[in-house]
């Protein structure tokens, strides 16, 4: 099996944007092909991750769209919808088409246009993903959050200030980041009185609605100086992808992401590493207490002792784990299917050297992209190349 | 098969008789999940059925939503439960999600003729651990409201209410 490189990464600004979604996805796009020296003529395979472009904006067929928009035709293209992990899925197909042989350039590109709709109704979009006798409930993937955060403060005795502390460390970390949505700190008071949505979530607990696009390129590594000329690039050595039970409570431990332990356990062998050996993580952490949950689930701190290591610092930018020095979804912004094309861009960022003010040591970077409410998993492991 | 009573009823749970029933399914294995499935947890297939409103069950977890989607009551209070299965059952846990049931002015609660469409009334308060029991609303949201067809799916269902 060849080992896969990305060559070229872009992301788009995240945020309020005028474009719709043929507009943002051609950006990022344009911008990753850019990135590599590539023209659209140059992919054999281009893959688009979306959630739901028909049901925000009566738009389908967007891999075909964007192909022609970036002149990549014949190129095989193919949407890839895994509701908020499509763009973690998305970076497993690319993978898999340059690891079989099958195309020797694959372009990713992950996107989603949501802010034109009310609050309300996107989060009905994304709640649609549940089961019948979830959705009549009138459940949202906001009230799983807060459902799962009570049980985690009272099994484990975490404060509830531990889940405000994961709010306040990723808008500082978002500052630094020019692609954020909120590029403004937050204080620990002002996340504690904030607007209960699920108790006990607050507003400043959960990512926002977000419009944006995120790109990569893979090749096989064996030709990757073709397209980065310095030798510096990132690698793919390891990626597992995973599901959990479609409905929530029917988990044997509510507070477990299953699918997040068994994607891990593929990327971790698959990668010759454990949980040690990473440097630097990007966790989906669309509401705060799922940054716990991750960061025990993937073996980084034992169970229920995840709200310790933000207590006591350990993932801070200049901690001994670095989580979310993107900003992560909370200050970053979470368009759908872009949100794990740019947990990988921010990856690719770190382990090459390239994140600016917000680059920490890491020659071994992680990405976790969480679909539903740990239903669909995809765990990405990068190593830079030099 | 353990030896939970089965009952035969449709697929929506209402049955031949005029009393819903909170059904749930039983496998060969003599597993049980609410809802049901094709095939069991452990890929045994689906024997028959269980009427949950026959089990106690206590409260997992619980949470307040203020930011509903649309046909949904405002708040609208959920939570987890698992039922009571009894010594002999030796499966998964038997869990439950569902909103927590409103109180009518007269101390009881609203539900088949409740107004519950999208005012979340005066919502029962739990906590972990405490004892509920099932009570049938036959409309739990809106049917149309939101994105999904309203011919897909059932609309009516289980609320909880405190056992005093």
């Amino acid at each position: 099996m060849e080992r896969v490189a990305i060559v070229g990464a872009s992301m788009t600004r995240f945020g309020q944007r005028d474009a719709w979604i043929r507009e943002l996805l051609a950006e990022a796009g344009a911008a990753a092909l850019d990135d590599a020296g590539v023209d659209g003529g140059d992919l054999d395979h281009l893959y688009v991750s979306n959630m739901a472009s028909g049901e925000f904006e009566g738009q389908t067929g967007v891999p075909n769209a964007l192909a022609h928009d970036l002149a990549a035709q014949p190129a095989y293209t193919a949407r890839i919808d895994q509701t908020s992990s499509s763009g973690g899925a998305g970076v497993y197909a690319a993978w898999q088409s340059v690891a079989s042989g099958a195309s020797e350039v694959t372009m990713l590109v992950g996107g989603e246009k949501m802010t034109h709709r009310t609050t309300a109704e996107a989060t009905d979009v994304i709640a649609s993903l549940t089961h019948p006798v979830e959705y009549r409930q009138g459940v949202t993937l906001p009230s799983f959050a807060g459902l799962t955060a009570r049980l985690y403060l009272d099994e484990y005795d975490a404060p509830r200030e531990s889940l405000g502390k994961v709010a306040v460390k990723n808008h500082r970390n978002g500052v630094d980041n020019p692609h954020a949505q909120f590029r403004k700190e937050v204080d620990l008071d002002t996340v504690l009185d904030s607007p209960i949505v699920a108790d006990p979530l607050r507003l400043y607990d959960f990512c926002p609605i977000t419009d944006g696009s995120a790109a990569l390129v893979f090749c096989p590594e064996s030709v990757a100086e073709e397209y980065a000329p310095d030798g510096n690039y990132a690698v793919v050595s390891g990626i597992g992808g995973a599901t959990d039970t479609h409905v929530v409570h029917e988990r044997a431990d509510p507070t477990t992401m299953g699918g997040v332990v068994d994607s891990s356990e593929v990327a971790y062998e698959m990668a010759g590493i454990g949980p040690d050996d990473v440097d630097v993580a990007e966790l989906h952490d669309m509401f705060t207490i799922l940054e716990f949950l991750q960061s025990e689930d993937l073996g980084f701190f034992e169970k229920g002792e995840g709200w310790k290591a933000v207590d006591e610092g350990v993932t801070d930018r200049d901690g001994d784990l670095p989580i979310n020095t993107s900003g992560g979804l909370k200050s970053k912004g979470h368009p759908l299917g872009a949100s794990g094309v740019a947990q990988v861009y921010e990856i690719v960022k770190q382990v090459t050297g390239d994140a600016g003010p917000r680059q920490v040591e890491a020659d071994t970077g992680l990405a976790c992209n969480v679909g539903g409410f740990g239903n669909c998993v995809t765990t990405t492991i990068l190593e830079g190349s030099q | 098969m353990s030896d939970h009573e089965t009952t035969d009823t449709d697929a929506d749970g209402q049955g031949d008789s005029a009393e819903p029933t909170f059904e749930a399914a039983e496998y060969a294995d003599g597993t049980v999940t609410y809802p049901s499935h094709a095939v069991g947890p452990n890929g045994a297939e689906r024997v028959g059925t269980v009427d949950l409103r026959e089990y106690e069950a206590r409260v997992v977890t619980w949470t307040t939503s203020t930011a509903t989607p649309p046909g949904v009551r405002e708040p609208n209070t959920l939570a987890i439960v698992e039922f009571e299965m009894g010594d002999d059952y030796d499966g998964p846990p038997v869990r439950a999600l569902g909103q927590i049931a409103e109180r009518d002015e007269a101390g009881g609660v609203t539900g088949d003729d409740g107004d519950d469409s999208d005012n979340g009334g005066d919502q029962f308060s739990v906590d972990i651990g405490d004892r509920i029991e099932p009570v049938y609303a036959d409309e739990l949201r809106e049917p149309g409201a939101g994105i999904r067809e309203p011919e897909s799916q059932d609309w009516d269902g289980f609320q909880f209410r405190p056992v005093e």
